[in-house]
């Protein structure tokens, strides 16, 4: 057993949130760069100007990309012969969360459902755990803004529906989302599994690296076949028509149950931020 | 597309002067509020007492800014999706709010009644909120302390940079998705 103390958790996971607010992951700067230069619309180009020099203010000032610094969504792989000591593991991360929060002066977005009072922490977070071999304790951390979030779906299709079905409904909560979620977006996508399970897949699908291309080449042509579908709609950034209106499509697959095709589509929107740490 | 300079409060003439597409630099005083605020401005209505501000002549802004750190009037202040305010904003307009602040598409409603009551659409870009910041010189919490980053602020922008999305005459700039081209593949 290895033994990792509870504030070292807490450190990481709050540097983590404080970092992934200010600096964008360097192949979504890349894009961003890629997508000035290939516009032709000036005001698309003039957007991605505007995101750049966002992404440069935000690391000389500290201010947070965006003012909604997420919910604070997390992906733990536990190792089975580590322990957190101290406390557990899930509070650990919470507790690191809330201070980053506050001491990164970041916006704290959580509330009641019904009386909608914020909760002042920006807490609970959303933690999924994964139990793996080994004895290191994995963190990703995402900070996911409401806007990209409300135009998210999750869909229960029958098997009849194939492939033909998922793509029209990807492509068109695309078109449907429009300008709403701060387009250029990332499109995660969940098939297969069952109800929740698609939606985390459609989730954890949004941390791989803009560019790299999935294992299985079958799924790989779907996934840039369907990128292309999309940014022939001519939303463009921030709705104002152009050729940039997704950025990536990211698909994770799972064997669901003989009746069902289940079908999760998580939009991100360009402030792709999040982080990860191994401890 | 022409660019012009507005200071706040605006007129009906300001108004009609601004086409889609446009860009404008605002300088004076806005108004924050979102969801949360919204809700508490038209119980307000219904109750008969009086708004927190004039809205004649405003602009508000749908935003909820990140907390100022030390040294600055505000944190990060970029817009928020506006069509969570689209059941509240005709009410507003009919009262003499001349403009909105945000991103995404707004209602028919919406659009009748900035038509009707000559008032302008205006989009920031979402997600530059850093950015957008420092155009903020002065930031005052006026309303609702207690709904945190959802309280109505004063604002004082100097050159806030904006697009028009709809104007007074009905025009729209946000494109119409080309599904056909995208479902053929
Ligand atoms: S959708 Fe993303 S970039 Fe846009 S306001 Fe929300 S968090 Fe910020």
């Amino acid at each position: 057993m290895r033994t990792i103390p509870a504030q070292t958790v807490i450190d990481k996971v709050a540097e983590m949130c404080i970092s992934a607010n200010r600096e964008l992951p360097e192949d979504v700067m890349a894009s961003f760069r890629k997508g000035q230069e290939e516009e032709e619309n000036p005001a698309a180009k003039e957007v991605f100007r505007q995101l750049i020099e966002n992404a440069e203010m935000s690391k000389d000032t500290g201010l947070p990309l965006c003012q909604d610094c997420g919910l604070a969504v997390f992906f733990v792989e536990m190792g089975e012969e580590a322990r957190v000591e101290g406390m557990g593991i899930r509070q650990a991360i919470n507790e690191g969360m809330v201070k980053g929060y506050q001491e990164g002066y970041l916006r704290k977005s959580s509330c009641d459902p019904f009386t909608r009072k914020n909760t002042g922490d920006n807490g609970p977070a959303i933690i999924h755990f994964d139990l793996v071999p080994g004895d290191k304790i994995k963190i990703w951390m995402m900070a996911k803004g409401g806007g990209s979030e409300n135009m998210s779906r999750v869909m229960m299709f029958p098997p009849a529906a194939g492939w033909k079905g998922l793509r029209e409904f990807i492509i068109n909560r695309v078109a449907e989302a429009g300008p709403n979620p701060c387009p250029p977006i990332l499109v995660g996508v969940g098939i297969g599994g069952n109800f929740e399970l698609a939606a985390i897949n459609s989730k954890k699908a949004l941390l791989r690296e803009l560019d790299d291309k999935h294992a299985d080449p079958e799924v790989a042509k779907l996934e840039e076949e369907v990128l292309a579908a999309i940014n022939k709609l001519n939303v463009g950034p921030m709705g104002l028509g152009g050729k940039n209106t997704c950025l990536a499509v990211k698909i994770a697959v799972a064997p669901c149950h003989l009746a069902s095709l289940p079908l999760a589509v998580n939009i991100q929107c360009h402030s792709a931020r999040h982080k990860e740490v191994v401890l | 597309m022409a660019e012009h300079h507005l200071k706040t409060p605006l007129t009906d003439a300001d108004i009609e002067k601004l086409k889609s597409g446009d860009v404008v630099y605002i300088t004076g005083t806005i108004y924050t509020g979102r969801d949360a605020a919204h809700k508490r401005l038209v119980d307000t209505l219904d109750k008969g007492d009086p708004l927190p501000f004039d809205l004649k002549g405003a602009l508000i802004y749908y935003v909820g800014p990140s907390p100022a750190p030390p040294g600055r009037p505000i944190g990060s202040a970029g817009p928020t999706t506006s069509y969570r305010m689209d059941t509240y904003a005709p009410r507003l307009h009919g009262l003499g709010l001349k403009g909105t602040i945000g991103k995404g598409r707004r209602s028919r409603e919406v659009r009748d009644a900035m038509i009707k009551h000559k008032a302008a659409y205006f989009g920031a870009t979402g997600g530059a909120g850093a950015l957008l910041s420092q155009a903020i010189k002065g930031a005052k919490v006026i309303a609702y302390d207690d709904l945190g980053p959802e309280a109505i602020r004063e604002l004082t922008v100097e050159n806030f940079p904006l697009l028009v999305i709809n104007d007074c005459h009905d025009g729209e700039l946000y494109t119409t998705p080309n599904l056909e081209a995208a479902l053929a593949g």
